[in-house]
């Protein structure tokens, strides 16, 4: 029922993405993210989904699984769209009727916005699913690492957010049960209206949250007794070391910046 | 002290903070190198409370706890400690940290500062011993939970522990998958020397053990071989917990009379027994 | 309340590389007052199977009958059938939510839509069948419980329900000794007292000698035997090859016989053969003269 979300779910299997330093990852996808600011045209749309696909081959995660990941947020793509559609200021009239008014320019900027969220879930759902979250905690942590001299509790951020993503599987399946359970003694979360579908969650929400303070107890101690004692003096399994492979895609990653710029300039459509 | 003796347990209680009746009162326990130790307790009886008093994750209010030479109460030592005792948890889902299953098992030698160059070949070990090596990539949460613990004992094994503590590690398991993890800890213990504290409540679990210690109500109230122990039908029954089938049958057959011996535990000894009375009855003209 | 199950086939996953048969072309009958127990190994399909009977799951092919009235009809009140068969799946101590037990309790009642008075009488007879005392816990909040306590309040907001099939997913995992024969009890005897029908999953196999009046065998999603525990515990090999055990009264009664021993095949209960064996051993002192 819920194990459908591919959202942060890392997809194991080897290749050229994946091996990445997920430090230049993680540099690489905020890099990708202005991208996608930068795109003014369609040229640059193009241009953006051509470099979607061809690092989702690379990566070989297979592209349904990207587009699994969209799926929760249709709903606000959708929104995003008709509000745009329907609000944006525009000359060009399309369709017009009663209060309704459908410029050009609106459904461009529809188009452009809703593309746009789609392109930045995509971009950080291919980080997510390319690389663990153990590493992606390392990298931040690394990245973060500077800030620790502020006292920015990096490391208990990386390891809040690995943990985290460790459990998301494990609280889906316990959702999954817990809702079946509750059906059966003949609770029902589906009619009803938006106050009364609230009320029906509270059977569902309060042993979830149980559940959770539960397992972390249980966490905290098994951490514990494998001699977990914070940050310091840690070793890791995973050295980060910036292997060719980086150097390659950070260069890939420049070529496509000047690329969008220069068809942001001299494409005019 | 024997330079031999793994765990010590000296006049042991423990209160907890909100309680007003301790969880544990004036228990002492010697473990010897290479014991299998199986501790036996009903819910509640104070076993899951020594199990923690093991690995310095509580420390006594009275009396004193040292494992391996090491005093518990000296906070100095906690992490020379739980390296040495090492603890498997009830729950499999509640113990792995990472994603991976060989990341998890690298957790607690990346708390202890190993080396990586020298991590790698110790998880691969590991892994090996416990026979995950093939599952060293996979995410926790596609294994079973036989699996699952399996790699928590990876993970504690590649700390190169003298000591391993299993708190109810098989209480959640299926029938296969306690008998997966059991057995391979019992090959740790054989093969390896890993002096082990098996807690449970499965009675049959404890039968093979070196040891039997039965707790109740916060005290030890027996300690001995399984045979020892399991002979004693009504008493464990007293403190809430099973008996070996045989050891029940071959009580209730002696108490209608019938001239069974004392400590049959097993189907076959229970086969040679009946077989012998019931030939003595016919021949015992 | 009879269930019928026919042709039963359940596939997780259609048309993906994951597809799989958690069931298949299972069939079988149920009448009311029995007690069934399902045995089989992990992922021998058993919880697929349960959660079909009170339509949980859809079947991918084959149905279900609950009194001859098809679960996934089209004008089927699937939620008045739904009640009528309680489910009580594993750990159901973890879905406990309200703030007293009472209220936990009175969850289903209230979702079925009675009056407050008869919600109480519910609670009260549900409590009194778990062996829980109303008035020292009613009011207590379930998470101050025992893990045992906690099960069975969790069974007793079934039973609130009244229904008139139960079905439990291992209703004794996890627990101890003490904790599992609570419940065993409990179950022997809302059986014998309201002639409830019980569909029960465990892996137990002494649990199931001793309260199961059939045994339906599952292994590979498939229904490899299904017969009274006598016919069953006596298929030591159809057993051994579904990775299933037999109790050690069956296995010491095959043994002794395998020695020459006269007794009766079949005997899997320690009583009848601890009385089998006693009755042996006075023949043979009657006849020595002894």
């Amino acid at each position: 029922m819920l194990t459908n979300i591919t959202m942060g779910q890392y997809y194991p299997v080897d290749s050229r993405v994946h091996r990445l330093d997920p430090r230049i990852k993680l540099i690489l996808t905020i890099a990708f993210i202005v991208c996608v600011f930068l795109a003014s045209n369609f040229a640059g749309y193009i241009l953006l989904s051509a470099f979607l696909f061809a690092v989702c081959r690379l990566s070989n995660v297979p592209f349904k699984m990207l587009l699994r990941g969209l799926k929760p947020l249709r709903i606000i793509l959708i929104l995003t769209f008709l509000l745009n559609l329907f609000f944006t200021p525009g000359d060009d009239v399309w369709v017009s009727f009663w209060i309704i008014r459908i410029t050009r320019e609106a459904f461009l900027q529809a188009l452009f916005y809703s593309l746009r969220l789609m392109f930045l879930v995509a971009g950080t759902s291919l980080l997510t699913l390319t690389t663990s979250p153990i590493s992606l905690a390392d990298g931040l942590e690394i990245l973060m690492g500077p800030l620790k001299k502020i006292r920015f509790p990096a490391h208990e951020l990386a390891m809040m957010m690995t943990i985290a993503l460790r459990f998301i599987p494990t609280l889906l399946d316990e959702t999954d049960k817990i809702m079946k359970a509750q059906m059966a003694r003949g609770a029902d979360f589906e009619s009803g209206n938006l106050l009364s579908r609230a009320k029906a969650m509270v059977p569902l929400l309060v042993p979830l949250f149980i559940s959770a303070f539960r397992r972390a107890g249980d966490l905290a101690m098994a951490m514990e007794s494998r001699c977990y004692h914070g940050g310091e003096g840690r070793t890791r399994l995973r050295v980060l070391k910036i292997t060719k492979n980086d150097m390659i895609a950070c260069v890939i990653m420049a070529a496509f910046i000047a690329m969008l710029i220069l068809a942001g300039r001299f494409i005019p459509f | 002290m024997r330079n031999d003796t793994h765990i010590l347990a000296e006049n042991v209680s423990y209160t907890y903070d909100d309680a007003a009746a301790p969880a544990l009162s004036h228990v002492n326990l010697t473990v010897r190198q290479g014991e299998f130790v199986a501790v036996l307790g009903h819910n509640g009886s104070g076993k899951s409370t020594l199990a923690k008093l093991l690995n310095a994750l509580y420390v006594p209010t009275d009396g004193c706890v040292a494992v391996c030479g090491f005093d518990t109460r000296k906070e100095e030592l906690v992490w020379e400690i739980r390296q040495r005792a090492g603890m498997i948890f009830q729950n499999p889902d509640n113990q792995i940290v990472a994603t991976i299953v060989k990341e998890d098992v690298a957790f607690g030698l990346e708390n202890l500062g190993v080396p990586t160059e020298e991590m790698i070949p110790r998880i691969e070990k590991a892994l090996s011993v416990v026979r995950m090596s093939k599952y060293a990539d996979s995410a926790p949460h596609m294994l079973s939970g036989g699996q699952k613990q399996r790699v928590a004992i990876a993970g504690i094994l590649a700390m190169e522990p003298a000591v391993i503590i299993a708190d109810e590690a098989t209480a959640m398991l299926d029938p296969s998958g306690r008998k997966e993890v059991l057995d391979t800890i019992r090959m740790l213990n054989r093969q390896k020397g890993i002096t082990v504290i098996w807690i449970t409540h499965f009675m049959e679990e404890a039968a093979d053990a070196d040891r039997v210690v039965v707790v109740s109500d916060g005290e030890v109230q027996m300690d001995g071989t399984p045979r020892e122990v399991f002979s004693q039908v009504d008493r464990m029954r007293q403190l809430h917990l099973d008996v070996p089938p045989m050891a029940a049958l071959a009580e209730e057959l002696r108490k209608a009379g019938m001239p069974i011996r004392d400590g049959i535990l097993t189907i076959e000894e229970m086969v040679q027994e009946v077989e012998k009375t019931l030939c003595q009855s016919k021949s015992a003209t | 309340m009879s269930i019928e199950v026919r042709h039963l086939t359940h596939t997780y996953s259609e048309g993906s590389v994951m597809r799989t048969v958690a069931l298949d072309d299972v069939s079988f009958t149920v009448e009311k007052g029995e007690f069934v127990g399902i045995i089989g190994h992990t992922g021998s399909g058993k919880s697929t199977l349960v959660q079909h009977l009170n339509g949980l799951l859809k079947p991918s092919a084959g149905e279900v009958l609950i009194d001859g009235e098809d679960l996934n009809g089209e004008h089927v009140n699937r939620r008045a059938l739904r009640q009528r068969i309680g489910l009580v799946f594993q750990y159901p101590e973890y879905q406990l939510f309200e703030e007293t037990v009472a209220k936990d309790i009175a969850f289903g009642p209230k979702n079925q839509g009675l009056s407050a008075e008869e919600i109480d009488g519910r609670v009260r007879y549900a409590m009194d069948c778990v062996h829980l005392d109303y008035d020292k816990y009613s009011a207590s909040s379930p998470f101050e419980l025992s893990g045992g306590q906690m099960r069975r309040v969790a069974i007793a907001g079934v039973l609130a329900m009244k229904p008139s099939v139960l079905i439990l997913d291992e209703p004794t995992a996890g627990l101890d000794p003490r904790g599992r024969d609570r419940i065993l009890t409990m179950l022997e005897e809302l059986h014998a007292r309201e002639h409830t029908t019980i569909l029960m999953v465990s892996h137990s196999m002494d649990d199931m000698a001793r309260l199961a009046t059939r045994l339906l065998v599952m292994a590979e999603g498939k229904l490899l035997a299904d017969g009274t525990p006598r016919e069953i515990f006596s298929r030591t090999e159809m057993m051994k090859g579904a990775g299933l055990d037999v109790p050690a009264a069956a296995r010491l009664c095959q043994a002794l016989r395998d020695r020459g021993i006269d007794l009766p095949t079949e005997l899997y209960q320690a009583d009848e053969l601890r009385d089998a064996i006693l009755r042996l051993w006075r023949q043979g002192k009657e006849a020595t003269g002894c």
